[in-house]
């Protein structure tokens, strides 16, 4: 990650938002606008942060993850359904995060132990965790009338939270300031730790790192069962923490845009935070178009991040390389 | 038995067992989903009703059967693409997004253009959906093969482009304007864009989709452009050592994977909804993968896989009706399917066969081009 495409972000960021204000129309207040667009940007970036992070484990000790939106749909499922049958949101948000684990496990059987295309392995856990969820969900959900245990509850920081237009800031619900904490702490455990280091010698060069009586298979085990907890807490967000109830298909696709925003961000927790913020913007954009009179029609404001992570994985905006052994089984002797 | 007949029957024993497989856990799941009556044997009836229903469901009468080839139609069509695309090295997850521009494009040409004759109008029609989705899908190859953005990413970013862009589209420029229409869909294309029935309720489609099939079929294994292809897919190194121009083959590996859905939009435009709507497409995406990776991206396996999955969907219907069990058991099963095929060391371990024969595997090779060169001591 180099200070450059760092800063690039931050750049894209602030243009989105000044778009926003260049665009509104006169009736709307230019600080309404500053504190939506923040609000929003914040709100969908945190399950894109946490499948980010998630993803981030798992590929730098070397297993390529297509399988966030799975297991996030999935622990989005779990969470529910572990909330609204024990009514207690701390219960919904565990039982996310070892559904999410249950998945990233079966991602490691497959792809670790069995050797299945890390591809195909992320292939069908993603429909797997579909099909499963559409089919409990009508079954259980439905028949049994669950209702929802409702939304967890924001936590501010006094005076902070008051502020204006940054006082959104300040008052988030605690999936979204455990996503903001997980960044560094991420960042820590990656870059500053032993196991980091492990990680990252098993993800580039795994017969080296095997040589130097590190064991790839338990490393990368462990680290793409933590990335199921995250995306498990990911998972959490879209039935604690955004709506109390659960969808068929609810991630909608937000897996697969971590993904994006991890390869964006040079799979470091920094950077892939970043992009994820860029990512909440466009689609605070996109979601409040209309609401701010800006005269581009959404659908149009809507495709730029898409576009932009096409533009940016075809190497426009400089390369970044992934974890060298990123989608190589590893074969023990 | 030499040894290449144990292969080819190993190959096609796998996938049977792994769909017997499914089924028969799917049978537990829908013991478990089923009422709480006293005794086993109501357990086993229930099971047995449902999948009977499911059976009649999907070939019961001749209008049952009619729903099963029509919703095979674009199976086969999106599979091939997948197939194409493997074949390649390619994993194309786009098939979604290109059968939805390739519907977009051909309803905008079925309903603006009023004045042709059939016989030019209605390939016009086609041949539009195949250049849009040809589009689609080479745009994600050319990046790949130019600038190395996985395909897997790229694909899946231009579903949601072309998932805007219809949604801009339908609710804009190509939106039916009559008074009537309170959805975001384009107006019914002209008659001579219809594909002719075959029989009352079956249009001629499946006529195409056979000879796409066998044209597919001979151009990969009967053609140098064919051989080059899966050339580039098994070993991309290999091919360029031995002259393979690997850029111009792997865009046109995802060109025609696009094309194929395309023309999968196409032909629902043209044969069964006339109209292109938005969101009616949904689902095809994974669909063609599993039907792809069951039939172990053969032409015949892919035909047969479809069949499979297109009876499934269908018949689903039914026994949800009979017994109240979600249709979406059938997402289930599809699942469970896919996950022996994909780890097939599942099925030889239950059934006691035999490790697999090294054999070049495509799947492998395209998502993973560095593995020979890494393990290869």
């Amino acid at each position: 990650m180099t200070r450059g495409r760092f800063a690039f972000i931050i750049g894209c960021i602030g243009l989105l938002i000044g778009g926003a204000e260049v665009l509104r129309s006169p009736d709307v207040s230019a600080s309404i606008v500053a504190a939506s667009m923040l609000a929003t940007m914040l709100r969908f970036a945190t399950p894109l942060t946490l499948g980010a992070l998630a993803g981030l484990l798992c590929e730098r000790s070397g297993v390529a993850n297509i399988a966030i939106e799975g297991m996030m749909l999935s622990a989005a499922f779990g969470a529910f359904l572990g909330a609204a049958v024990t009514k207690s949101l701390l219960i919904g948000v565990l039982a996310g995060m070892a559904v999410g684990v249950a998945m990233a496990t079966l991602h490691a059987w497959l792809s670790v132990s069995l050797r299945v295309d890390q591809i195909v392995s992320g292939t069908v856990i993603n429909i797997m965790a579909a099909g499963i969820t559409g089919f409990l969900s009508t079954e259980v959900v439905r028949r049994q009338a669950l209702v929802g245990a409702g939304l967890l509850p924001a936590l501010r920081i006094p005076v902070l939270a008051d502020l204006p237009v940054v006082g959104p800031v300040f008052q988030q619900q605690p999936i979204a300031w455990m996503a903001l904490l997980l960044v560094p702490l991420t960042h820590l455990v990656i870059f500053h730790t032993p196991w980091g280091l492990r990680l990252r010698s098993v993800g580039e060069l795994p017969r080296a790192a095997h040589a130097a009586g590190i064991s790839v298979i338990r490393t990368r085990y462990t680290a793409v069962m933590i990335g199921g907890a995250i995306a498990g807490i990911g998972g959490a967000y879209f039935t604690l923490e955004s709506v109390p109830a659960f969808e068929p298909l609810m991630t909608n696709g937000r897996g697969f845009i971590a993904l994006a925003a991890l390869i964006f961000g040079g799979w470091t927790p920094a950077g892939a935070w970043a992009a994820s913020l860029l990512f909440g913007a466009a689609n605070a954009l996109h979601i409040n178009a209309q609401q701010f009179g800006i005269p581009v029609p959404a659908q149009i404001v809507g495709m730029f991040p898409y576009l932009l992570t096409i533009v940016i994985l075809a190497g426009v905006i400089g390369r970044v390389s992934p974890p060298a052994a990123v989608g190589t089984p590893y074969e023990a002797d | 038995m030499t040894q290449a007949v144990r292969a080819r029957l190993i190959g096609g024993l796998i996938p049977s067992l792994a769909i017997v497989t499914a089924l028969l856990i799917g049978g537990v799941i829908i013991w478990a989903s089923g009422p709480r009556i006293d005794g086993p044997w109501f357990g086993i009836w229930f099971v047995v009703e449902a999948y009977q229903a499911l059976i009649e469901g999907a070939f019961g009468s001749r209008a049952a059967t009619i729903d099963t080839v029509l919703r095979m139609v674009p199976y086969v069509f999106t599979g091939l693409a997948v197939m194409v695309g493997f074949r390649g090295g390619m994993f194309n997850i786009g098939a979604e997004g290109q059968l939805a521009v390739g519907a977009l494009a051909s309803a905008w040409v079925g309903f603006t253009v009023t004045s042709l004759p059939l016989v030019i109008h209605l390939p016009l029609v086609l041949l539009t959906g195949c250049l849009a989705g040809a589009i689609w899908g080479g745009i994600a190859g050319l990046l790949k093969a130019r600038t190395g953005a996985h395909e897997v990413i790229t694909t899946i970013m231009l579903n949601y482009v072309g998932g805007q862009l219809a949604a801009y589209l339908l609710n804009g420029v190509l939106r039916d304007r009559s008074p009537l229409n309170v959805i975001a869909q384009t107006p019914k294309v002209a008659e001579t864009a219809r594909l002719p029935d075959l029989v009352p309720g079956l249009h001629s489609g499946v006529i195409l989709v056979i000879g796409v099939a066998v044209l597919v079929w001979f151009v990969l294994w009967k053609t140098t452009t064919g051989f080059e292809l899966r050339m580039v897919g098994i070993n991309p190194d290999a091919a360029s050592y031995a002259g393979v121009n690997v850029v111009r083959r792997m865009t046109w590996a995802m060109g025609v994977s696009g094309m194929l859905a395309g023309l999968a939009g196409a032909v629902q435009v043209a044969g069964v909804n006339y109209r292109s709507t938005l969101g009616f497409n949904v689902g095809y995406g994974f669909d063609s993968i599993a039907i792809a990776l069951l039939g172990r991206n053969t032409v015949s396996g892919v035909v047969l896989s479809s069949i499979l999955f297109a009876a499934l969907r269908t018949g689903a219907t039914k026994l949800q009706f009979r017994t109240q069990i979600s249709t979406d058991i059938i997402s289930v099963i599809q699942a469970l399917v896919l996950l022996m095929i994909a780890a097939d060391q599942i099925i030889r371990w239950i059934y006691r066969i035999g490790p697999a024969q090294t054999e070049a595997d495509p799947v492998a090779a395209s998502t993973a081009p560095v593995a020979d060169s890494e393990s290869g001591r």
